[in-house]
């Protein structure tokens, strides 16, 4: 057992409800930040090495450090819950069973920076937990946490959650903005970046649920104390959301630094694959971020152990390497059908794209019919190389991240398991014929590819 | 004329539902009322068997003080905004990644067989509809479905059959109040 941070509270029967949760501790750290200077605040968090776990991993005190307190505008505090990354749902867990602990954290965080208007932009398919959240706010208002001159501190919050309507892109934090002030969710151009021109043209701080939810327990403890957990650069725990061919898929916490061996094949985590088959590949931080093959999941290019870390998971950049990125952790067995996956994930992102930026609107969905193309042995040679083409030139060349969370899927996919793209091509009446998420074991298609020519 | 007819909304804005809306707009600053748009949409929707014609769309205008283009740029960007009528009960299936390969598309093949409808189409009797959806955020429970409010998870063919009964016998909560 690892230390818990998140989910220390969270199986005590009735800790949704307010009543449980105080008499469990909650809301002891807005006791104690109200009386702080907010710089300290800022400044403990800095010291903790807490990484953003929306994906990006920007250090949240070095964020909250940029936010303009010199203009006199109002500031706001968002918290990005619009959790729509394939293979991601922690956040929703922590919403779900313990909302207080989010409200606490965004309590605490928005007086960190002079905030008087808070609000929780939660994607809109996750109504009841919208719903679970909104109660819970009625409950902080009515014990005096929320609201005018909270606990006679002088100070203000008002804090709101607000649904989204169904866009992935209002994942990223400019279009998030955007879609909160009631429009479509186009990305802005950055900068001018939200801490100096946010919500309203306000100094606006977007950061995480994960992220915030972490801050009690910092200020209750030190940014020393939750430095001292992890490893390195990667400080403190993190949630994971397993889904794929594991035996137990679902949300787990644990310090990082674990290897990935330990994770995957333990009891108290996955408990290995499903049905004892081998593993074949593993994405390790939601759709956007390259798959691992084999035999980079357990160990670096290096021959080092590959473990539970921003650093370690990115070992040899996305050559040899992947990315935490949101902690979205999907595991493929042999018979997972890489190129039928990669078709998925290029039909959602051609889905998701707001259309602002060409090489996205249009790529994405060029990657979508070539790889439906391979996938139903119809491709050709050539294919393969028109697809890395594509992916190469949407990537850093779009206004926000989509484009690039679009094309690492499927240069990934390209790099690590060529041979199946071509195992498409080659032998269609073989593909026509299968169940469409499954393919042979791979090592049979290794073995065909290695033995007959054209 | 016949198109017209098929879209044709009756408008009810009830007391407690105007209420809900002048709850919604309070959450943002004053001259900010534009702010309370989706939550709004989300809320005329529910109330007008979950979806919004151009009329509603342009009371939603009326009710925040906006113009009708701006609802309008809104409603046809997001996915949960349904422009035409659905059915009263609508199957979201999502088939996005860990669905897929836990075989969420044979799950809603057999949901759309069962009921006689291609994904997107509505039941004659306007009571189901079945739409393929991009991911819901529940990869670890899959294959899964949203109905109304909920989500349905870790499902089997079998599932799908005792939830169209459970429709069709009006034992089913869209809503959590």
């Amino acid at each position: 057992m690892g230390q818990k941070i998140l989910f220390e509270k969270i199986h005590i029967p009735g800790i949704k409800t307010y009543d449980v949760y105080r008499e469990n501790g909650g809301y002891a750290s807005v006791e104690k930040a109200l009386k702080m200077n907010p710089d300290d605040i800022t400044e403990e968090v800095k010291t903790s090495g807490l990484r953003g776990r929306g994906g990006a991993g920007f250090p949240v005190g070095l964020k909250w450090s940029f936010i303009d307190k010199k203009s006199g505008n109002p500031r706001h505090l968002v918290c990005n819950a619009d959790e729509s990354e394939p293979g991601t749902f922690k956040d929703r867990y922590l919403m779900e069973y313990i909302p207080h602990l989010l409200i606490e954290g965004m309590i605490t965080s928005s007086f960190a920076l002079g905030a008087n208007l808070s609000y929780i932009y939660i994607r809109g398919e996750y109504m009841w937990v919208f719903k679970t959240l909104e109660r819970a706010i009625k409950e902080a208002y009515a014990a005096g946490w929320l609201g005018k001159n909270i606990k006679g501190s002088g100070y203000d919050l008002d804090l709101h959650v607000h649904c989204g309507g169904g866009a992935y892109i209002c994942g990223e934090e400019t279009a998030l903005i955007e879609s909160l002030e009631g429009k479509r969710g186009n990305p802005r151009i950055k900068p001018p970046f939200p801490a100096v021109k946010g919500l309203w043209q306000n100094p606006t701080v977007v950061n995480n649920v994960e992220s915030i939810a972490t801050v009690p327990w910092i200020l209750l403890n030190s940014g020393e104390d939750y430095a001292k957990i992890g490893l390195g650069r990667s400080t403190g725990t993190k949630l994971f959301s397993v889904s794929g061919h594991v035996k137990k898929p679902g949300v787990y916490e644990i310090e990082m630094g674990m290897t990935v061996d330990e994770f995957m094949n333990s009891d108290e985590y996955c408990g290995g694959m499903i049905d004892d088959r081998p593993l074949k590949g593993l994405i390790p931080g939601g759709s956007s971020v390259p798959i691992l093959p084999q035999h980079l999941i357990f160990k670096t290019a290096n021959g080092e152990d590959r473990l539970m870390t921003y650093e370690s998971l990115a070992d040899g950049g996305f050559a040899t390497g992947s990315s935490l990125g949101s902690g979205g952790f999907i595991v493929y067995n042999d018979t997972a059908c890489i190129v039928r996956n990669t078709w998925n994930f290029s039909r959602f992102y051609h889905h998701e794209s707001c259309g602002q930026c060409s090489p996205c609107r249009e790529g994405t969905g060029w990657m979508e019919k070539i790889l439906w193309r391979i996938e139903n042995g119809q491709g050709t040679e050539e294919d393969i190389d028109v697809l890395w083409s594509i992916q190469a030139k949407i990537e850093g060349n779009t206004i926000c991240p989509l484009g690039d969370a679009a094309a690492w899927p499927v240069a990934a996919a390209i790099r690590h398991f060529r041979d199946e793209f071509e195992y498409h091509i080659r032998f269609p009446e073989k593909i026509k014929k299968r169940d469409h998420f499954v393919n042979e074991p791979f090592e049979k298609v290794k073995h065909l590819l290695n033995t007959v020519t054209i | 004329m016949e198109t017209l007819k098929k879209y044709h909304q009756d408008i009810n804005i009830t007391p407690e539902l105007m209420q809900r809306i002048q709850e919604l707009i309070s959450h943002y600053p004053e001259g900010r009322q534009k702010s309370a748009l989706l939550p709004v949409l989300h809320e005329l929707q529910d109330a007008h068997d979950n979806w919004l014609s151009v009329d509603l769309q342009n009371k939603a205008a009326e009710l925040l003080n906006i113009t009708p283009i701006e609802v309008y740029e809104v409603v046809t960007f997001y996915t949960m905004f349904n422009q035409k009528p659905v059915g009263k009960y609508m199957l979201e299936f999502c088939v996005t990644s860990c669905c897929a390969i836990n075989k969420a598309e044979d799950v809603m093949d057999y949901a759309c067989e069962k009921l006689g409808v291609k994904p997107g189409q509505v039941t004659a009797d306007g009571l189901f509809s079945v739409v393929g959806v991009q991911c819901l955020g529940a990869c670890g429970y899959a294959p899964m479905l949203q109905l109304g409010d909920f989500y349905h998870e870790h499902l089997t063919k079998e599932k799908v059959d005792q939830l169209i009964e459970d429709c069709k016998a009006d034992k089913i909560t869209l809503h959590d109040k």
